[in-house]
Parts: structure tokens; C-alpha cells; sequence
């Protein structure tokens, strides 16, 4: 519950922030409220939509396909690769994508030969497209293959001796699962296309493709016109609601089986050509969502790392950012379990009959309602407060933390939720009837269970913050430089080759973290 | 009781620590990043300038020119700074309506900006002209002046910055108006073709150009200096437009507040001279606005000379800025 109230606190008190501002400052009054904004919101729907559905549904055989080989060489490795690209500040990977399909990318000849004539680049919706699937469909797939888990060995035992064939497995054991993640996961993916920006408005060729969300920086920056961002940032806020409770109903419901699970061995025997397929699933998704990050690492190591290294500020920038990437982590850890868990309780006492009460819904979705608050708006109505209150340089590290902490949590919320419903259903009468509760039932029955989740949503939080941009531009205080802030630094000072340099240290941070999770995860 | 008294001596130790031993003079100057960035002219401005006062200096960096004025806004009477640094003139009419600034009493006979400067609240401290930037390697005969490029219809394209978001827009903007004037809109109708993409700021503009995605971008007269001096390469050049460059100067002013700090008007004297005039053009690759020391390095000889500055006065911008931001939108939103 607390962490509802702080995430409401966060934005109540940043729209408080901007709205006394309107009220009282002498910022004139809006011109962006207009005719275009019809169009923006138009394309905004239009752009994220189709972005979502393009990394969701492939996201889902891909999933599947990867969770379906016990023996796949590289799985893991490939789970972690896909966690790096969320690390990534746009324009490094926007020149990523670029660096392949862009005009003079390594594409650009054969595409070239298909459109007859030289090849005019992805600029426009197909660049934006291009981009947010790079994004969102290794997050999708990552999350879909954490509920895969949640799926009892008993079943698929089940299933080997009932004799059960692939599309048997898929319709009455897997797509059960992956239906019920649906609705979260397309509609996490969904929210982070909504508010893209930067991608948006470099692949899109053109302010004919703006999104709402610039438009809200426009109003807060250059027109100063909080009144404005406050309209602005509520309109994105309801659609996004809409689309959201849209997708809810898709969702429908599902029980999990409190079964113990007491064989540890995949009895699934995928046949040669289901394997064909699944292997070419996974190639195809692995080139899309590599390559690019492959272009980043061949143009980082261009950079003289070894100078940048040794170099005091990157230092202290890595050290910065690995810190402040930490504390959120773990706020956001501890504060996603709270949400989990009292989400489950609050389910399990009416329960698990009639529709879920608000406080239910609440802990589900509304905490990722955070993500369609832009970073610029909470910064900016903070920094408003903050001034009528005291230091804000003093304030800074502790925005930069919560605020990074707030934004990973729907994604730690999804990737611990599923391991921890099946827990808590399993365990739940249990625990009560031996009477253990409290700290000691943390010790003792959820950590063995939600050790691995939570570790994995403890090392994604982290990567997620350390790429991170938002909130540090805009407390910008000297003293709190982070790598991606020192990367721009160094590209809006001509040198593109240190920024690509530094955009490899960070690919190559976010990519350690999740290996350091993993490898705690399998000594379990 | 003993608990109390531990609770407060902890308090007293923690704010002894948090406030700052008030050093005698101080002078808190708010700039842009990369003026304060490691490769910017902040680190070594700090340090003369602290040499010649025995003061302490201390820069607060927000994200770019627009920032500054709007951080200023919200702070209104209570901002701490003495100085204001890294305005251009297209914000200076804004800044003086706002009330926050105060006249800056120092004499500027030293400064020399194309078009002679008289101002009373602002003082430059560097200027530049934007221009557009070929690869030498891909374009062989660059276009010669704004109507040539808008009238290009070959495989040439150009990455420009949206001048909603970003300074360099807003300057193209302006060069487009000043040359085309009312026939502004059809221009950019023509010049549509030509551009690649429309970027948020001028680091992703350049960066699509230096990966060999673009063949120009709009930068500054000063950016093929950059690839001169620091990386010993003539491959990127500025195209010279017969009709003229738009030009930005880069101001300082002092605030109300820091009028009363006698530091202000001794660093606005020290900015428009050599001590930091020589940091200037290498640093923040621009053109400085009072005298050196040093002669500028030969480099910048060779660089393209404007035929004829163009620039609309404070005024102008601050009353059209809106209406012309909004001509394009419409014409490049279509």
C-alpha cells in the first residue's frame, strides 16, 4: 500500500508543483491546445498500437519457443543479450538500428536492389516501428518467458503421457498462461511506445510524426506553459487508461494450481519440424534484436577505451550511475513485492470469486500508470515545490532515485508477479496452518521461491536506471553525472567517437548485471 | 533525554556538514552543459577567473539556452544566481520582460560582434553563424546558397533540428525567413524534400551525419574547425550561401539579485576579456566576442566568411518567434 501512496504522492505532488505555477506564474496562456493536437493524438494511438502488436505477438512464439528446448544452446545468454537494448539511451540505439537499415547501412544495398534505386532509409513510421520492436519485443519476450515458468512440471508430465502433440500442449497448457500475462505485458509495451520521444522524432522524418509526449516538452520547455503540460500530460493519461482497461478484458481468467511441483524434468519432446520452426523463431528474432547492438559494440570499440577508462570523469560517472542504479533497485524491488503481495492477498480474500476491487486493480496496473507521466513533468512540478521548501541540489539524488525507482517497477512488478502468485497459492494455507507469517515466512518459504525472479527484477531495474536520462537533465546539478548524461555531454561536444565508446561501457555494465543475476540465480 | 541530546548534536553535525563554510565571496553563475562539461570552456574559465578574484565560482548547468530562461522563471526572486550565461538574442527580449534582470553597468567598447552590439542588460561573450555542413567524401559541388539547396531534388539530404525543441532549428527557422521572408512557407515546401529527418537536438542531427548516414546537417560556420583541429580532418566543410548566414550570439546578464554581489560586473569584464576570450574559441567552437590574447588558431582563417550577417533583432523574434515556428509546422507536418 505504501507504495501506491508514494507513487501517487510522486505525481500528485509534481502536478501540484505545475499547476500552482500556472496559477501563479507568468506564463502565458497556450496556443498548443489547438487544432494539431487531434493529429498528434491520432499518431500517437496510431504509432503505439501497431508498435505494440508487433512486438507482442511475435514475442509470444518466440517465448514459447525458447521455453520449449531444454537443451537450447545459448538460452540463457540470449535472455540476457535482451535485456541490454531497455539500457540503451535512444540515439544509441536509434544509430544501432540506423547502422543496418539506414541509408548508408549495411542493408542499404540489397534493400536498395528491392525498391530499385537507392534505398531511402526507415525514416517515418516503418524507422519508428523498426526501433520500438528492437525495444520491446526482447522485453516480451523475457517477460512472457517468466510466466512460461510458472507452468508446474506436473503438466507437461501430463501431457507426455497423455501423449499430448505441440498444439494440444500450446492450447490447454501454455497459451492459458501467456493469455493471462497478455493484457500486462502488451500493455507495459504499449505504455512505453506512447511516450516515445527521441525515436520518434529522429526516425520519424518529420514533425508530421510527433507524439503527445513532445508535445508536453515543448509546452514545459520552450513555452514554459505548465497549465499546458498539466492538460497535456492528463489527456495521455486517460488514453492510456482506455487502452489499458481495453486490454484488461482481453486478459479473462485463469487459476493457478497450487500443485507442488515435484519433477524437475521437461517431459516435452518437440517433433522435427515444430523444432525447425522454434529454431528458426529464435534465429530470426536473435539477428533482428542483436545486430543492432552489435553495430554499437563495433563502433564503441572504435573509441580508444582505454584512454576513456583511465579517464577521472567516467569513472566517477560509472561509479554515479552503478549507485544510484542500486538504491532505485532496491526501492523498486521492495516496494514491487509490497504491491505483489498485497495484490495477492487482497485477491485471495475474496476468494478469487467476483470482480477485483479498486485497491486490487490499483496494485495490478495502476502502478505502472507512472510510466505515462513524463519524466520532464514530475521533474519539473518537484522542482517547483522543492524551491518553495528548500535545497534543490539537496534533492536531486533523491528525486533521480525514486523517480528511476517508480519507472522500473511495472517492469520488476511483471517479471515477480507470476512466480509469485503460483507461490503464494501454493504456499499460502500452508504457511497459515503452521503459523508461520511475518519475517521469518519472507526467510523461509517466499525467498527459496522468489529468489530467482526477484534477483532477475532486482538486475533489470538496475539496467533500466543506468540508462536512464529523464529526471538527471533536468536536476542537472554538476555534481551528479551519470554515464548516459556524460555520453550526450560528450556527443553535443563533437565527440561521437567517445560517446559511442562510453554507449559500449554501458551496453557492456547492463549486460554484466544480468549475468551477475543469473549466475546468482543458478546457484540456487 | 540523553537520546534527545544525541538526535541533536547528529542534527548539528549533519547541517554543519551540509552548509558550506561561507567562503567570504561567491559568485554562482547558471550556464548550459556543455559550457560546464569536461570539454566545454567552464573548467578552464573556472579556474582563471578564481585566480585573478580569490574567489570561489561556481557554475549550476541546466540542459541548454531555453532551460536557463525557464529555470529562471520558476525561481523568479529567489534564484541564487548572480549571473546568467549562455543566452542567445533570440531569448534576451524575453529575459528583459521578465523583469529578472538588471542593468549590467560595464563598459563593452572591447566587444566586437558583426553588426556592433549596444545593449545595456546583455553581454556577448561569442557568436557563431549557422551553416550547412557537407561530406566532402559524398558531395563534390555543395549548393551555394539557401535557394539552391531548397531547389535540390537530387539524392543530397539534409538532417535538421525541430525548432520546437532545439536552438539550431529555431536558427534555421529564422535564416529561412530572412532570406525568403513572407515567401517563407513555399521554401520550406521545397526544401521538404531534401530533408532526411528532423531531429529533437543538434548531438543527434550531427551524429547522423559524422555515421555517414546524411550527406549535411545544420550546424556552424565553426563545426569543420572541430575536424581540423582535433581530429586532422578536412573531410567535413561548411557550405557558403551567397544570400548570407544567420547569426547567434551568446550573452551573459546579471540578475537582480546578483547586481548587488560586487563579483558580477568584475567577471563581465573578465568574460569580454583574454582570460577567457582565449578559451573560447576551441572549447566551445565559436567565434569570441572581445580580444585574445593568442591568435586564434589558423584554422579558423579558413573557415567560410558570411558574405553578409543576417540576424532579426530581439524584438522581432520574441513577437513572431510563435507564429513562424507554427508556419513550419504546418507546412512540414503535412
Amino acid at each position: 500500500m505504501a507504495a501506491i501512496l508514494l507513487l501517487a504522492l510522486l505525481c500528485g505532488g509534481a502536478f501540484s508543483g505545475l499547476v500552482y505555477e500556472a496559477a501563479t506564474g507568468s506564463s502565458r496562456s497556450s496556443a498548443i491546445l489547438n487544432s494539431h493536437i487531434f493529429g498528434v493524438v491520432r499518431f500517437t494511438l496510431f504509432q503505439a498500437i501497431l508498435s505494440t502488436l508487433l512486438s507482442v505477438a511475435p514475442a509470444l512464439l518466440v517465448a514459447r519457443a525458447l521455453s520449449r528446448h531444454d537443451r537450447f544452446f545459448g538460452r540463457e545468454l540470449l535472455l540476457r543479450l535482451f535485456a541490454v537494448p531497455q539500457a540503451l539511451p535512444a540515439i544509441v540505439a536509434a544509430l544501432g538500428v540506423l547502422a543496418l537499415y539506414g541509408r548508408s547501412g549495411l542493408l542499404a544495398e540489397p534493400l536498395g536492389q528491392m525498391v530499385e534505386g537507392r534505398w531511402p532509409g526507415i525514416y517515418g513510421l516503418s524507422g519508428i516501428l523498426v526501433a520500438h520492436v528492437f525495444f520491446n519485443l526482447p522485453l516480451a519476450v523475457r517477460l512472457f518467458y517468466e510466466a512460461l515458468q510458472t507452468i508446474p512440471q506436473d503438466h507437461w508430465r501430463i501431457a507426455g503421457q497423455l501423449g499430448m502433440g505441440g498444439y494440444a500442449q500450446w492450447r490447454l497448457i501454455e497459451w492459458p498462461v501467456l493469455k493471462r500475462a497478455v493484457p500486462n505485458i502488451a500493455g507495459l509495451v504499449f505504455m512505453l511506445c506512447v511516450t516515445s520521444f527521441a525515436i520518434v522524432l529522429t526516425l520519424g522524418g518529420g514533425p508530421a510524426a510527433t507524439t503527445l509526449e513532445v508535445a508536453i516538452y515543448q509546452a514545459l520547455r520552450f513555452d514554459f506553459d505548465p497549465f499546458a503540460a498539466v492538460v497535456l500530460t492528463s489527456l495521455q493519461l486517460a488514453l492510456t487508461l482506455a487502452i489499458l482497461a481495453g486490454l484488461a478484458l482481453l486478459g479473462g481468467r485463469y487459476a493457478e494450481f497450487a500443485s507442488l511441483s515435484i519433477v524437475s524434468r521437461r517431459y516435452v519432446q518437440p517433433k522435427a519440424f515444430e523444432a525447425f520452426v522454434n529454431i528458426l523463431l529464435v534465429v530470426l528474432a536473435a539477428i533482428f534484436v542483436l545486430a543492432p547492438m552489435v553495430a554499437v559494440v563495433i563502433s564503441g570499440l572504435q573509441a580508444e577505451l582505454g584512454r576513456l577508462a583511465g579517464e577521472s570523469s567516467v569513472q566517477r560517472a560509472t561509479l554515479t550511475s552503478l549507485v544510484l542504479a542500486f538504491l532505485s533497485a532496491c526501492l523498486a524491488v521492495s516496494l514491487s513485492f509490497g504491491l505483489v503481495s498485497t495484490r495477492k492477498r487482497l485477491e485471495m480474500l475474496r476468494r478469487n470469486v467476483g470482480p477485483a476491487t479498486l485497491t486490487e486493480r490499483l496494485c495490478d496496473g495502476g502502478a505502472s500508470m507512472i510510466l505515462v507521466v513524463p519524466p520532464i513533468v514530475i521533474g519539473a512540478g518537484w522542482f517547483v515545490l522543492a524551491r518553495h521548501v528548500g535545497d534543490v541540489f539537496a534533492i536531486a539524488p533523491v528525486m533521480i532515485v525514486t523517480v528511476n525507482a517508480a519507472m522500473a517497477m511495472p517492469f520488476v512488478v511483471r517479471t515477480i508477479r507470476p512466480s509469485f502468485d503460483v507461490a503464494a497459492e501454493r504456499h499460502d494455507r500452508l504457511a497459515a496452518s503452521l503459523g508461520i507469517s511475518g519475517w521469518n515466512r519472507f526467510r523461509l518459504v517466499d525467498w527459496p521461491a522468489m529468489r530467482a525472479p526477484l534477483l532477475s527484477g532486482f538486475a533489470f531495474a538496475m539496467a533500466l536506471s543506468l540508462g536512464d536520462l529523464g529526471v538527471i537533465a533536468l536536476f542537472g546539478s554538476d555534481s551528479l553525472q551519470t554515464l548516459p548524461y556524460l555520453l550526450l555531454s560528450r556527443m553535443s561536444s563533437y565527440r561521437t567517437a567517445d560517446a559511442a565508446g562510453l554507449a559500449l561501457i554501458l551496453a557492456a555494465l547492463s549486460f554484466a548485471l544480468m549475468l551477475l543475476a543469473g549466475r546468482a540465480r543458478s546457484k540456487q | 533525554m540523553r537520546i534527545k541530546k544525541l538526535v541533536c548534536s547528529a542534527v548539528l553535525t549533519l547541517t554543519g556538514f551540509a552548509i558550506p563554510v561561507q567562503a567570504a565571496e561567491k559568485l554562482t553563475i547558471y550556464t548550459y552543459e556543455s559550457f560546464t562539461a569536461d570539454w566545454g570552456p567552464g573548467p578552464q574559465v573556472e579556474k582563471a577567473f578564481e585566480a585573478e578574484c580569490g574567489c570561489d565560482l561556481e557554475f549550476v548547468s541546466v540542459a541548454d539556452g531555453v532551460a536557463l530562461l525557464n529555470r529562471l522563471k520558476i525561481e523568479g526572486g529567489s534564484t541564487k544566481a548572480d549571473i546568467v550565461l549562455g543566452l542567445d538574442t533570440n531569448l534576451t527580449a524575453e529575459a528583459k520582460a521578465s523583469g529578472l534582470f538588471a542593468p549590467h553597468g560595464i563598459d563593452t567598447g572591447n566587444v566586437s560582434v558583426p553588426g556592433g552590439w549596444s545593449d545595456d542588460t546583455f553581454v556577448p561573450f561569442d557568436f557563431g553563424h549557422f551553416a550547412v555542413i557537407y561530406d566532402t567524401e559524398k558531395i563534390t559541388t555543395p549548393p551555394a546558397s539557401l535557394k539552391e539547396l531548397t531547389a535540390q531534388s537530387g539524392e543530397a539530404k539534409i538532417a535538421i533540428q525541430d525548432p520546437r525543441t532545439s536552438t539550431p532549428g529555431l536558427g534555421l527557422v529564422l535564416w529561412m525567413r530572412s532570406v525568403f521572408g513572407d515567401d517563407a512557407p513555399t521554401a520550406w515546401a521545397d526544401l521538404k524534400d531534401t530533408i532526411l529527418t528532423v531531429t529533437p537536438g543538434w548531438s543527434e542531427a550531427y551524429g547522423l551525419f559524422t555515421s555517414g548516414e546524411v550527406e549535411m546537417v545544420l550546424s556552424y560556420t565553426t563545426s569543420p574547425a572541430y575536424h581540423m583541429i582535433a581530429e586532422s580532418s578536412e573531410r567535413y566543410q561548411a557550405a557558403a550561401f551567397d544570400e548570407g548566414h544567420y547569426m547567434q550570439i551568446e550573452v551573459a546578464g546579471v540578475t537582480s539579485q546578483g547586481a548587488e554581489n560586487p563579483l558580477s560586473a568584475r567577471f563581465l569584464a573578465f568574460m569580454i576579456g583574454p582570460g577567457f576570450q582565449d578559451v573560447i574559441p576551441e572549447t566551445n567552437w565559436m567565434f569570441p566576442a572581445g580580444k585574445t590574447e593568442e591568435p586564434l588558431n589558423p584554422v579558423f582563417d579558413t573557415l567560410v566568411k558570411p558574405s553578409k550577417t543576417l540576424l532579426f533583432s530581439p524584438e522581432e523574434v520574441a513577437r513572431n518567434r510563435k507564429d513562424w515556428v507554427e508556419e513550419w509546422l504546418e507546412v512540414m507536418g503535412r
